[in-house]
């Protein structure tokens, strides 16, 4: 009896579509969010995440519509963020049907976020997002897409969220989101061992490899993957069998 | 048969209520003492901290409500936090009390694990269980907690192994309650939500 390694495929949508950019630019159309989550929960995702990638203010209603609809399609849990301001907001994400919310850029800008949405909804409604890019200065966390430096380290930042109340951290390495050139092992092992919540690996995953390093070297407790599944080159069950052939422990479906 | 769910003012219901309909069962989203008493079989869902859980319940008037269907025999499966509820207090909110329908206390996971226990994980059957009837030995479920009650007789059916053997599902004459959150748990999930609305037909 182990606790299984989760696969989590990733939506990024905008304006009610599925997009996909690379390295945080350039966005493609990938297809409809509801036909995804119900192909991803019937393949036997683990957990499915949504994100708002504009965040903007006027497309909200659209954003929780679109929660509302993929809540309908899927038996697994389900995460929703982007442009997550004020409590407010996170209750209006959990109500239209989200279990956890996540939290990135007013999470920094507002740590006590962090700890109010924990007090109201437990910390394993509240992921922590980081986006992460190596600078002279180390490991160093962005925010507003990545466009802009926090001053925050990832490490302290992660233990910091931790701290205040998040019950996952969500760690997508800028460097590699989009590029297909494998997880960040390095950068998933260091936080990992920094932190006792479980740490979601993003960025980067191209083949199966990838995935059997990130649960191997990288120490990763779930992995998200967003366009490689979108095309269905790759199906999660496919992904899963390889995975549990090579001795790690995770969910296959009936 | 219709099932009645406990809305004690936080938690996700319509998931749970989408899994029950989904197996089509009637439901209704209770707040009233009234509605509890009148109730043929009930669901407690929890999520969120055991003190604003054990408060939701009291100010609706519902703690009483629910010892005394208990009590009358009315089947009732609590779900997370609603299986916590059914012991006497929690180390999460020490001075508040749980519904005490079983006398010990629900603990926090220890320092060597992976707090909160979030993910898929499998159980360890101790005993013959309705809830668990015909889903195979292998099969996950989806947790995502801080806190446990620990394995015990009589009431834990099936245990869970995180830093502690803790109470994953229990069953006790008609009280039944699990630790994993069966909306969420796909297939295995539904087929115990399946189990439960035949058990308590």
């Amino acid at each position: 009896m182990t606790l299984a390694r989760r696969i989590i495929p990733c939506l990024d949508v905008d304006a009610g579509r599925v997009v996909k950019g690379v390295e945080f630019a350039g966005l493609r159309d990938m297809g409809d969010p509801e036909e995804l989550a119900a192909r991803y929960n019937r393949e036997g995702a683990d957990e499915l995440i949504l994100l708002d990638i504009k965040a903007s203010r006027d497309g909200r209603a659209t954003f929780l519509e679109t929660v509302r609809r993929v809540a309908q399609q899927l038996n697994i849990p389900f995460t929703a963020g982007g442009g997550i301001r004020r409590l407010e907001d996170g209750h209006a994400v959990l109500r239209a049907g989200a279990d956890k919310v996540t939290l990135n850029t007013a999470a920094v800008e507002r740590p006590e976020l962090i700890s109010e949405l924990a007090a109201q909804f437990g910390s394993q409604a509240v992921v922590l997002s980081m986006d992460v890019k190596r600078t002279a200065a180390g490991w160093e966390v962005f925010i507003r897409g990545g466009a802009e430096s926090s001053g925050h380290e990832a490490a302290a930042w992660a233990r910091e969220g931790a701290a205040r109340g998040a019950g996952e951290i969500l760690l997508t390495s800028i460097d590699r989101d989009g590029t297909r050139s494998g997880f960040d092992c390095g950068l998933t092992a260091t936080i990992a061992a920094q932190v006792s919540v479980p740490v979601i690996a993003s960025g980067g995953a191209k083949t199966f490899d990838d995935f059997l390093a990130v649960f191997g070297e990288g120490h990763a407790d779930a992995a998200l993957a967003a366009s490689i599944f979108h095309t269905a080159k790759h199906s999660i069950g496919a992904l899963k069998k390889y995975l549990a052939g090579r001795g790690v422990p995770v969910r296959l479906s009936p | 048969m219709k099932i009645s769910i406990i809305d004690y003012g936080a938690g996700n219901l319509p998931s749970v209520e989408r899994a029950l309909r989904s197996l089509g069962a009637e439901t209704e989203c209770v707040t009233k003492p009234e509605q509890v008493a009148a109730a043929r079989a009930l669901i407690l869902p929890g999520v969120g901290h055991f003190s604003a859980f054990v408060t939701g319940l009291r100010e609706r008037n519902l703690t009483a409500a629910l010892r005394q269907a208990l009590a009358g025999g009315v089947p009732i499966l609590g779900i997370c936090l609603g299986l916590q509820a059914m012991f006497a207090s929690s180390a999460e909110a020490p001075g508040e009390q749980g519904l005490d329908l079983i006398h010990e206390n629900v603990q926090p996971l220890p320092t060597n694990v992976k707090s909160p226990h979030i993910g898929w994980n499998q159980l360890r059957r101790l005993r013959k269980s309705i809830l668990l009837n015909e889903i195979p030995d292998a099969a996950y479920f989806y947790f995502a907690h801080s806190y446990a009650a620990a394995a015990g007789e009589p009431h834990t059916a099936a245990a869970c192994d995180h830093g502690f053997p803790f109470a994953a599902v229990l069953e006790q004459e008609n009280l039944m309650a699990v630790q994993f959150h069966p909306e969420k748990s796909g297939e295995a999930g539904s087929h115990v939500l399946r189990n439960f609305l035949e058990w308590a037909q």
